[in-house]
């Protein structure tokens, strides 16, 4: 058997019915990671006895006879911008290179206590601002669907180190697609979950409205299995929700029958000129399958989404330049060696940790918000924002669900894009607005062109998370029976 | 030449909440420093603000004490810039949106009552505290950051330095009244910034605002406004005028200086903090915290002249400020005078107080120790005089009244047997005064009886002497 191989829910039903022991699970995947990711850095910290320690309380529990948590023994990575006390959290910058969170986020704290197993923290985009993992600090994460390829960002590391089988399940972070995109790009299942249904408390802001913790998965199951154990009212974060649907997923049913009675729009507006061509073919096999599963699927439209990532880039820039001022090298962090004014400080250990791409938004997002001009652009994409939540509405009283390709672009080659943030940006056209609403959406694969691996992205509205992890189990099914 | 001047103040009242503005550390004064802190006042990566329900209905309460509209839909926004006692890079306040608007406060003048107007009361959070040491380091200590704070922005209403201190004192005697704050400008718990011009009412030159910063007592505040009127009128007679600039009061040389001048308006870029949902408040929660407000201070006058029959001046004195007031209710327990009472505190009380410069809560006197000597003095026991001395002691000593008296032997003698000697004594030995005074000398009455006190070391009944060398004078 090789573990490391199994899903998260045949390792938890393997360490319940003492078919493996969890201490058996985190060596396996330790070795894994031992092996492997050197040619893929996915993790920018292990915490190998951690893990260890946690693995042997859960075979103690199993010993004992007592009842374990929902993710019994199951390894599992963090995107590094999720604090932990064990473990630094960089957020893959400089400025936070030994930085050590003295307390724990709330996912963490819930994965800890659902005997959940931490392996270590993920390598991504620095302060998650990217989306091919190329701006980390602490050098690339490659795709373990081929390495010359970028993982997709910023949650690339945590979308490798699924995909490599180093863990089982992982956490990412999604603001405009950090988590689908690269779910797409590692051809692996990641779900965006809806704005406030995940406490965010410990996990460091980049644009606030925006930022949603998004899980990992190699299939439906599991990243449902991952995302059922941290959803819920966190009292120490004002945006959370309780829970208003309950994530259980009915096992083993025929596609057919997750999806019946499912009603699903293509807006009409994802065939764009700035469209991957070979995408179109990939969207027209994908509505095949919904329709010989049975669903009914019809053009819509949403006239506001091709604002949406104008939009989404002036909001999350604005966001993005007043949560990055905490970090002027003043109580944590970097500080520059050389100063001789508070304000050298703060000058110096800024341009000296920061990379380029965090420069760049910050920057934007300080003209955003500036008086004049700037604050023209602001105030217009704040209305805008409100027009694509219109739009989302309107369809979601007609509709189940919504597919557009997760994105764009195909991955690309590890350096390609490193000139054109411009179009790297464009990777989020079609998730961002999803966020701008906060919907939920996942990313599930749905085959390879060219050698690349393609991602659909499944769309619901606010708190219908079944809707999508139907649909993705009844597409899931679809696919593997060869329809 | 004819001045007017214009003052506007912006003031800073810290809410006496149990916890902070956005988590729950403790909200007290002082402790060593860095001790009241966490993730999120501390502004960690990760952390995130929750509300404080207590400070909005503190905020609210203020807000219907001073006649505010409460708006019922409002949000937190962030004003961002970098100093070192800021742990964001941004403080949570409000921008457009305050919690409460309009409103004003009343002002008795001379010539009658009179209406500051306030521009708006919002809430936000205070930061830490920079200590400049003599070395030149700059120690800073987050126990303050995330305390909750209101914001009062008034019109420019007032026209001298005695007005903005009536305001002052109105303002903070009714933060009291209804016990939002113990506002303590002592310990920065009430912080006060001052915006002052002037005007040439005959040619209409003005000079450009001047902000006064770092006051530390209303006293000074005063001196800083008086300083300052008197600058900017100077300058007006000279032609010239003031610079657009911040100055602070310096308490050693009593002269308001530089401190920096204002350039451009400062781009704070306020924007929602996403991070706290909208605020809506219930119609039905200001209706509570309006009938739960405690008296104000205007209330509680008219009731003082209403239910104790007491003059306006009286009743305004005594309900100032809310202990005091306390205190003369509480005293009327002990001894039913409502006159009698507020002519001891107005009087001796106050005097006391002023002395000393301290509240009436700081003092050993208690409204039962007050009543106590009031009721020995109310039905003879000790006379006036007497009294007074018992209650210096009380404040020196804090004990009974009646202990006193018993110990020092005080009591007023009242038995006409017992003074019978000393008064013929007084008498014979004072035979000029008795003449004098058959001669029409009235006054001559007067040292004869002081005579008498003397020698009972004032215990004596003064009427009782007056009518017995009365009687014998009569009899001669």
């Amino acid at each position: 058997m090789d573990i490391v191989k199994l899903s998260a829910v045949e390792i938890k039903e393997k360490i319940l019915k003492n078919e493996l022991s969890a201490t058996e699970v985190v060596k396996a995947h330790l070795n894994r990671i031992e092996e492997i990711d050197k040619d893929i850095n996915a993790f920018i910290s292990i915490n190998k006895e951690g893990a260890l320690e946690a693995a042997e309380k859960v075979d103690e529990k199993i010993k004992n006879g007592e009842e374990l948590g929902a993710l019994g023994g199951i390894p599992i990575a963090l995107k590094d911008n999720i604090v932990t006390k064990d473990t630094k959290t960089t957020c893959g910058s400089k400025m936070l290179e030994n930085y050590r969170s003295p307390y724990d986020a709330t996912v963490v704290e819930k994965i800890k206590a659902q005997d959940g197993i931490i392996i270590g923290k993920t390598n991504m985009d620095e302060f998650a601002m990217g989306s091919s993992n190329e701006t980390s600090f602490f050098g690339p994460t490659r795709n373990p669907v081929n390495t010359n390829l970028v993982p997709g960002g910023s949650s690339g590391g945590s979308a490798a180190a699924v995909k490599a089988e180093e863990v089982a399940l992982a956490l990412g972070t999604d603001t405009g697609g950090s988590t689908r995109q690269p779910a797409a790009y590692c051809d692996i299942v990641g779900i965006k979950p809806s704005y406030g249904l995940v406490s965010r408390y410990g996990v460091v802001s980049l644009a606030n409205t925006l930022d949603t913790v998004g899980v990992f998965g190699r299939d439906v199951s599991d990243a449902a299995l991952m995302l059922s154990a941290i959803v819920g009212y966190d009292e120490k974060d004002s945006t959370s929700y309780e829970n208003p649907t309950h994530l259980v997923v009915e096992k083993d049913l025929e596609p057919t029958e997750y999806i019946k009675g499912m009603k699903i729009g293509i807006p009409r507006e994802i065939y764009l000129d700035q469209i991957d061509k070979r995408l179109i073919g990939v969207m027209d096999k994908v509505i095949k399958v919904f329709q010989s599963l049975g669903a009914k699927v019809e053009e819509i439209t949403l006239p506001h989404l091709e604002y949406g990532l104008s939009t989404y880039h002036v909001i999350s820039a604005a966001e993005i330049s007043s949560n990055m001022a905490r970090f002027d090298g003043l109580r944590y962090g970097y500080r520059a060696k050389e100063y001789s004014t508070l304000d050298e400080l703060y000058i110096n250990s800024r341009n000296e940790a920061f990379g380029d791409e965090v420069k760049r938004r910050i920057l934007m997002g300080t003209y955003y918000l500036s008086m004049g001009l700037g604050r023209e652009y602001y105030e217009k994409a704040l209305k805008m924002r409100t027009l694509i939540i219109d739009d989302f509405n309107k369809a979601f009283k007609d509709y189940d669900i919504i597919l557009t390709p997760t994105s764009p672009i195909l991955p690309f080659q590890l350096g390609k894009l490193k000139d054109e943030p411009l179009t790297k940006d464009l990777t989020s056209i079609f998730t961002a607005p999803v966020n701008l609403a906060g919907l939920c959406a996942m990313s599930i694969p749905c085959g390879y062109v060219d050698g690349l691996p393609v991602g659909l992205q499944i769309i619901g509205d606010r708190f219908k998370e079944m809707n999508i992890i139907k649909a993705g189990l009844a597409f899931e099914g679809g696919m593997k029976n060869g329809i | 030449m004819a001045y007017k001047t214009i003052i506007g103040l912006e003031i800073h009242v810290e809410l006496a909440t149990n916890t902070k503005m956005f988590c729950a550390c403790p909200n007290t004064f002082g402790g060593e420093a860095n001790t009241h802190c966490c993730p999120v006042c501390l502004g960690l990566p990760g952390s995130l603000p929750v509300i404080n329900k207590t400070a909005i209905e503190y905020a609210i309460k203020a807000g219907i004490a001073f006649n505010c509209k409460i708006n019922t839909k409002t949000k937190m926004d962030r004003k961002n810039y970098y100093y070192a006692d800021l742990v964001k890079g941004y403080q949570i306040s409000q921008d457009d949106i305050p919690l409460c608007e309009g409103g004003y406060i009343e002002i008795e003048l001379e010539d009658g009552a009179k209406k500051i107007n306030l521009q708006r009361i919002h809430i936000e959070e205070d930061t830490g505290k920079l200590t400049h040491t003599m070395d030149g380091d700059t120690l800073i200590d987050y126990n303050r950051s995330g305390v909750p704070l209101i914001e009062i922005v008034t019109r420019p209403d007032m026209n001298t330095p005695e007005e903005a201190r009536l305001f002052l004192e109105k303002l903070r005697s009714t933060l009291k009244y209804i016990e939002v704050s113990d506002c303590k400008m002592e310990e920065g718990s009430l912080r006060c910034d001052i915006n002052i011009n002037v005007v040439d009412t005959e040619t209409g030159a003005k000079t450009n605002i001047t902000e006064i910063k770092n006051l530390n007592s209303f006293k000074g505040a005063v001196k800083a406004m008086e300083f300052e009127e008197k600058r900017h009128i100077q300058l007006l007679k000279e032609g010239k005028n003031t610079v657009r600039e911040t100055r602070r009061w310096d308490e050693v040389k009593n002269e308001t200086v530089t401190m920096r001048e204002k350039g451009e308006a400062e781009d704070y870029r306020y924007a929602v903090d996403g991070d706290l949902a909208p605020i809506e408040i219930p119609d039905t929660w200001i209706d509570e915290i309006r009938n739960k407000l405690p008296e104000l201070p205007h209330h509680k006058k008219e009731r003082f002249m209403r239910q104790y029959n007491l003059s306006e001046y009286d009743a305004g004195v005594l309900t100032a400020s809310k202990d005091l007031a306390s205190f003369y209710e509480e005293t009327l327990k002990y001894i039913d005078d409502t006159k009698l009472v507020s002519n001891w505190i107005m009087g001796d009380v106050l005097r006391r107080l002023k002395d000393e410069e301290v509240e009436i809560e700081d003092t050993k006197l208690s409204p039962k120790a007050l009543g106590q000597l009031l009721s020995l003095i109310k039905s003879g026991k000790i006379n006036n005089n007497t009294g007074k001395k018992v209650l210096r002691e009380v404040f020196e000593t804090g004990k009974d009244p009646e202990v006193i008296v018993k110990e020092k032997g005080l009591i007023q003698i009242t038995d006409e047997s017992q003074i019978l000697e000393v008064v013929e004594k007084v008498l014979s030995e004072n035979q000029q005064s008795v003449i004098d005074y058959k001669n029409g000398k009235d006054r001559a009455l007067g040292f004869l009886v002081g005579q008498v006190m003397k020698a009972t070391k004032g215990k004596a009944n003064p009427q009782l002497v007056n009518k017995m060398i009365l009687d014998l004078i009569n009899k001669m």
